[in-house]
């Protein structure tokens, strides 16, 4: 699983920034007098991701984390900064036919799979749209066999082709989302949260089920989840996020022996306590920062048991402190 | 003994289906406490949400409460006409869903939704209505609550909506709350505020909670009890640290064994092979006995009934005599 250091990233982000536009209607502006209104969800992110690896972001909800996820698929234009997949600059591309080349390399498991099925089309039409929309097979029963094939995969049966999302729970709605994800042959997936709607015991299927597909087929992931017991079993590396930006990447195990930045810190104290040991988990320490008004200086600050006036005024930026290790923070030299 | 504040018994949930009807909850019983609060986990599509569905009223048709009774504090509701359960909704028992997106109108600000419910079941002016909304956004964690209650839900993340919904289900201080995988979307720190609050609320008000969740730890920190739903039975019901520490029935054990574990990492986790039967194919006997490693004869014939083994109650034959 553990990617080789020197070869080329499959994706590789730079600078990755989305700002959205959450003001009042301009009616409503006028008579306010309130300037546009802007929030930036993602700022100034880096990161890459080799081919075979699982590169997971963790982070405090509303931390920008779905945003990247889909900048990287293309959902989402990003405001300013650079996605390169295999090399290529992806604002790049102009025909729509290498657009679609390129994205049909890669694909998307949601955080809500509620959401993202449509509701008035079959299984068999939803796992199977990918193949349609990419053109990779054209005779019906191949794509019925092709989806058939997914469904088991998944964990489903192929009788299940005929039934529509509402017909299925929760957990078995994930399901059909893994198999319209893997409908396309991808190297790249980007899974938001993908076993947060399941039950652990399925939840274990669907992860070795993951784990197995990546040896087979080398498949990268971009992995989200706020389950760190899930992050640790699942990834080579880990970027941790606050605020839209990240404050500390390290290699999978490094982080969780030994968690440099304070927020990561944080992070893993609040982990439940399944061993039942009777620990507390330490209570969140002071606000939860506004996105539309970020602290100033380290966005941390506020919440930080460690911040000094220096803190308090100067952003720091995420520096490498060795073997693949970077940490955004002033404290931590 | 005092009485329950909730008393299920014998619920059986069925939707009739042009091939036959399917038995989506078979035959189960449970009481509640005020003020306690049971942990409800299991496999995906083992009935938990219709469970919970089916308490407040929501069953969603075709679905049909098919036998048994609901009882809050002594009086049934599981035959009330709508106007009369619509009251107790809300207003007795509240909800939080598992999805975000159903509890919240995406063409309305979250503080019209708020304000809207908040005067439906009390007599506040707007103005009052609106600050009680402002206070529980807080309480729920929401940054700048007093500029965000003007926004919409899509601006809003996955986290920050279902902490919108919770606020939805707090605000007329319900007798019990069904809380339907209230905290799948959120990190850990939120999901550790959202717990205390669940917590605090209990202990204050006497709020009874019905906690559906796949997340062990979370129930692990947060419940009393726990009961363990597989194919629409219950499997096992305890006291929380007897169940994860020691569950009993063999489908809880594979179920503990599953949670990845934050201090060993194993190359593979614990899975429970197969899956469970679609409602159209429950086999006979135990449900679980296809999957199951300690399967007798018996289990493949009878029904193992939810039996009281010990400080637990259990439906396995393994902790049976078989007398019958
Ligand atoms: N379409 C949008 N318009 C305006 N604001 C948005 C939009 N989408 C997201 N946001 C805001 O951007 C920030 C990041 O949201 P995002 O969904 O990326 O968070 P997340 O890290 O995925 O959180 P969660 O763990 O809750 O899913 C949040 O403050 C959110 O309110
Ligand atoms: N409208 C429907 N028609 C037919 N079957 C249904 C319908 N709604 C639900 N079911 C079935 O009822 C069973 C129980 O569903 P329920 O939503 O209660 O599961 P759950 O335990 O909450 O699962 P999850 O953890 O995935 O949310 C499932 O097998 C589901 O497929
Ligand atoms: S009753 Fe039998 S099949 Fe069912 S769980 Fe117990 S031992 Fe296994
Ligand atoms: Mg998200
Ligand atoms: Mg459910």
């Amino acid at each position: 699983m553990t990617a080789n250091t020197d070869t080329a990233p499959l994706l590789k982000a730079t600078g990755l920034k989305q700002e959205f536009d959450v003001s009042k209607p301009l009616l409503n502006r006028l008579l306010e007098r309130k300037p546009r209104q802007f929030l930036t969800a993602v700022d100034g992110v880096d990161f890459s991701v080799k081919p075979g690896e699982t590169f997971a972001l963790v982070g405090e909800s509303g931390c920008g984390k779905s945003t990247i996820a889909n900048m990287v698929v293309g959902l989402y234009k990003p405001t300013s900064g650079k996605i390169y997949f295999d090399s290529i600059d992806m604002s790049t591309i102009a025909s729509h036919r290498e657009e679609m080349k390129l994205r049909r390399r890669m694909s998307m498991i949601f955080q809500d799979p509620y959401a993202s099925l449509n509701p008035r089309w079959r299984v068999t039409k939803i796992i199977s749209e990918p193949i349609r929309a990419f053109g990779l097979l054209n005779e019906k029963q191949a794509i019925l066999d092709r989806t058939a094939g997914l469904l088991r995969k998944v964990g489903l049966s192929a009788r299940d082709g005929d039934k529509f999302p509402h017909e299925f729970s929760g957990g078995q709605r994930q399901r059909i989302s893994i198999a319209r994800a893997l409908a396309s042959e991808p190297e790249f997936i980007v899974c938001d949260e993908p076993t947060s709607a399941l039950d652990v015991s399925v939840q274990a299927q669907i992860l070795n089920l993951m784990s197995d597909l990546q040896r087979q087929f080398n498949l990268s992931y971009l992995f989200i989840s706020h389950d760190l017991a899930v992050v640790r079993h699942m990834s080579d590396r880990v970027g941790v996020m606050y605020l839209g930006r990240l404050c500390e990447t390290a290699q999978v195990d490094d982080l969780f022996n030994n968690p440099l930045h304070p927020y990561t810190r944080l992070l893993i104290d609040t982990i439940p306590d399944i061993e039942m040991t009777g620990r507390e988990r330490t209570p969140v320490q002071g606000e939860i920062p506004n996105p539309m008004d970020p602290p100033k200086g380290c966005p941390f600050h506020p919440r930080c048991p460690l911040a000094e006036d220096h803190c308090r005024t100067t952003q720091p930026t995420l520096r490498s402190i060795g073997e693949g290790r970077s940490v955004a923070c002033h404290a931590i030299a | 003994m005092n009485t329950p504040l909730l008393n299920v018994e014998n619920l059986c949930i069925e939707f009739p289906t042009r091939r036959g009807t399917l038995v989506a909850v078979d035959d189960i019983s449970f009481t509640i406490n005020p003020g306690e609060i049971v942990g409800v986990v299991g496999e995906s599509g083992a009935g938990k949400s219709l469970t919970g569905q089916s308490i407040i009223g929501l069953l969603e048709p075709p679905g049909r409460i098919a036998g048994g009774s609901i009882r809050l504090n002594d009086q049934r509701i599981d035959n009330l006409p709508e106007n009369q359960m619509r009251k107790i909704r809300g207003k007795k028992i509240g909800m939080i869903f598992q999805d975000p997106l159903t509890s919240l109108n995406p063409l309305y600000t979250i503080g019209k939704q708020l304000i809207e419910t908040i005067q439906t079941h009390t007599d506040m002016t707007v103005t009052q209505a609106r600050e009680h909304a402002v206070n529980l956004l807080e309480e729920v964690g929401i940054p700048a609550a007093a500029k965000r209650i003007d926004h919409y839900p899509y601006q809003f993340s996955g986290g920050m909506r279902q902490r919108v919904v919770i606020a939805l289900a707090l605000c007329v201080n319900p007798l019990l709350i069904i809380a339907d995988e209230p905290t799948t979307a959120l990190d850990v720190s939120i999901q550790a505020q959202i717990i205390t609050l669940l917590k605090k609320l209990c202990k204050d008000h006497g709020t009874a909670v019905i906690l559906i969740t796949h997340d062990m730890g979370v129930i692990a920190e947060t419940a009393d009890r726990v009961a363990v739903m597989y194919a629409g039975r219950l499997v096992e019901v305890g006291l929380v640290r007897q169940v994860v520490k020691q569950a009993a029935h063999p489908y809880a054990k594979g179920l503990m064994n599953a949670i990845p574990s934050l201090t060993k990492r194993v190359e593979k986790l614990t899975q429970i092979d197969g899956t469970m039967p679609g409602l159209k194919d429950i086999p006979n006997g135990c449900a679980f006995h296809p999957r199951c490693p300690d399967c007798m004869d018996i289990c493949r014939e009878k029904r193992p009934e939810l039996t009281d083994i010990g400080p637990t109650q259990v439906a396995c034959w393994s902790y049976h005599d078989c007398k019958h």
